[in-house]
């Protein structure tokens, strides 16, 4: 028996007539809403392009983005140190972090941001000293506990909590026997850490942060129930006087979706940046970022 | 008499319940080359780990160079070292493991400089050119700005070696270095030990590469069951072992 000869070349291409009809759908979807867009009047796009670049939102903006980055900045510098905790071979660190963990995880944000605002109820002064002995400083909790510091403490603390279970994760992720060649090496604890283990795990712990940074950024819209002016409180402030408020909050909406999307951005670098040495080819390109092209599946080394 | 590079006196270690080493004597004169054979569970890797204290022991005292490892007695009381002790003991015995280790994150360069920069303080500059000079050794100096992930495991493992000396150790420690190669890479590692065997490094190598430990060893130890079964020149154990479990051993892996 003599098997046929065959040249697969030219061969012609599976035809998908699925996707044809997903895209027709999805095409005239767009078209729908593009037309609810331009149409309807209630939109109010004149208000809109009025206030989009208002001084007084940009005051806003500036709240929101100070209270994102301080947020931020407590959560990861607490987070290392809980994940560092949890791991320890101290077993009442180990309890310490993981109640802090479980307390803040499971409890509304809100709920913590509004505790932290009316602390004075509990609390009418706060000082410190040996506990049941001298105190040192005291001061009215009504003073210390500005607005701003209250949203700072209910989203950074809450934060730490999530960013402890984001590093935590890496750091385990990192390989037993990295910690091993540097220890056999002579590398001290600290030195390893940061040299060795910390920047491998970067690559795990980036992209759920970049998540948290985006969550971060709307979570602050919570503040504007402590009377923080924010974006959100802003804008809630003038279509309270003015009733526009679908236009209004329009306006931040574009602004959350712009500073998401510079976010976005910037995250894309940075796990470029910690992708040296994580795969055989080169790393993926910031285009191939963009259209979500699927990342190279590394090869296993032999 | 000069004191040997390596001494274990009864040393023992129980992971819970298990007891892994049960009263390991050992001696490594400066310059000899020891291949452990064993089969697999029977402790050879943690012997090698408690030799730079990876693993602590449990009992016995292992000293490398003169200096007891990972503990202190003075007035005949005996304490743990610090942390910090114990690493400055670390530097001076290098390792190399079956799943060679390199820092993925670094190219081979800065994989061999890390710990001459980073522990011993060496400028940069000169570290870079002993780096070069290592991977000239091994075979490897056109590799030295690639990830280890570019490179093939046998490569890894010379790059691994590379890193290993720049710390200038006394004392070289082999686990399993060709196990996880694939069988046509494994001769160009065995080279590499062969070469610093030659140039008088004091080195323990554990592994089931008879024909390396008949070539290079001065002397073949065999373990099993957590205690040094047999120990002597490589012809007398691989030709004549004196024990049945040495025997029953290598009728199996000859
Ligand atoms: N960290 C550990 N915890 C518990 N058991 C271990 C640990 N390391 C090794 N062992 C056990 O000790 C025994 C000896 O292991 P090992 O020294 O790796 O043997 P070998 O290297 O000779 O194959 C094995 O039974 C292994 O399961
Ligand atoms: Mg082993």
């Amino acid at each position: 028996m003599s098997l046929p000869d065959v040249d697969v070349a030219g061969a012609a291409r599976t035809r998908h007539p699925l996707r044809w009809v997903a895209s027709i759908v999805l095409l005239v979807l767009a078209a729908q809403l593009v037309s609810l867009l331009v149409t309807n009047p209630n939109f109010q796009w004149d208000v809109v392009g009025r206030y989009v670049n208002a001084q007084i939102i940009g005051q806003g903006i500036f709240t929101t983005l100070l209270l994102t980055v301080i947020a931020m900045a407590v959560g990861v510098v607490l987070g290392v140190l809980l994940a560092v905790g949890r791991l320890s071979e101290n077993p009442v660190a180990r309890a310490a972090c993981g109640l802090y963990v479980w307390f803040f995880r499971g409890t509304p944000v809100l709920v913590q941001l509004v505790l932290w605002y009316n602390l004075s109820y509990l609390l009418p002064e706060i000082s410190f000293g040996i506990p049941f002995g001298p105190e040192f400083v005291s001061a009215d909790t009504n003073v210390l506990i500005t607005p701003l510091l209250a949203a700072i403490l209910g989203l950074g603390l809450n934060e730490g909590a999530y960013m402890a279970e984001i590093i935590r994760g890496g750091l385990m992720s990192v390989d037993h026997g990295q910690t091993e060649a540097a220890s056999a090496l002579g590398i001290g604890g600290a030195r390893t850490f940061r040299r060795i283990v910390l920047p491998q795990a970067m690559r795990f712990i980036i992209p759920p942060t970049g998540s948290q940074v985006i969550s971060m950024l709307k979570a602050t819209s919570l503040v504007s129930v402590i009377a923080l002016a924010d974006l959100l409180y802003t804008v809630q402030s003038i279509y309270n006087r003015t009733f526009q408020t679908i236009p209004l909050l329009i306006v931040a909406c574009v602004w959350y979706l712009v500073i998401t999307s510079i976010l976005y951005v910037g995250q894309s670098f940075i796990e470029r940046h910690y992708a040296r040495g994580a795969t055989r080819n080169a790393p993926q390109s910031f285009w191939s970022f963009l259209t979500f092209r699927r990342r190279p599946t590394p090869e296993v080394p032999s | 008499m000069t004191i040997p590079m390596v001494r274990a006196r009864g040393v023992r270690k129980h992971f819970g319940h298990l007891e892994v080493l049960k009263g390991i004597d050992l001696e490594v004169r400066q310059g000899e080359v020891v291949v452990v054979l064993g089969p697999s569970g029977s402790g050879k890797s943690t012997f090698l780990r408690c030799v730079n204290h990876l693993e602590t022991i449990d009992g016995g005292s292992i000293h490398v160079d003169g200096e007891l490892i990972g503990f202190e007695a003075s007035g005949g009381r005996v304490r743990h070292l610090r942390r910090r002790e114990i690493t400055r003991q670390r530097r001076e015995i290098g390792m190399v493991f079956q799943q060679f280790n390199l820092f993925p994150h670094f190219t081979v360069v800065q994989n061999v400089i890390e710990a001459p920069v980073g522990v011993r303080g060496e400028p940069r500059g000169q570290a870079r050119e002993r780096a070069h000079a290592l991977l000239r050794r091994v075979g490897l100096e056109e590799k030295a700005d690639a990830y280890p992930r570019q490179l093939s495991g046998g490569q890894q493992q010379r790059v691994a070696i590379a890193r290993a000396l720049a710390m200038r150790p006394k004392l070289m420690l082999f686990d399993e270095p060709t196990s996880a190669l694939d069988p046509e890479l494994v001769g160009e590692v065995l080279a590499v030990m062969k070469g610093l065997a030659e140039d008088g490094l004091t080195m323990i190598v554990v592994t089931h590469e008879v024909g390396f430990a008949r070539e290079v060893a001065d002397r073949v130890v065999f373990m099993d069951d957590g205690v040094v079964v047999e120990s002597g020149a490589p012809a007398d154990v691989l030709d004549r072992p004196a024990s049945p479990r040495t025997k029953a051993f290598l009728s199996r892996v000859l």
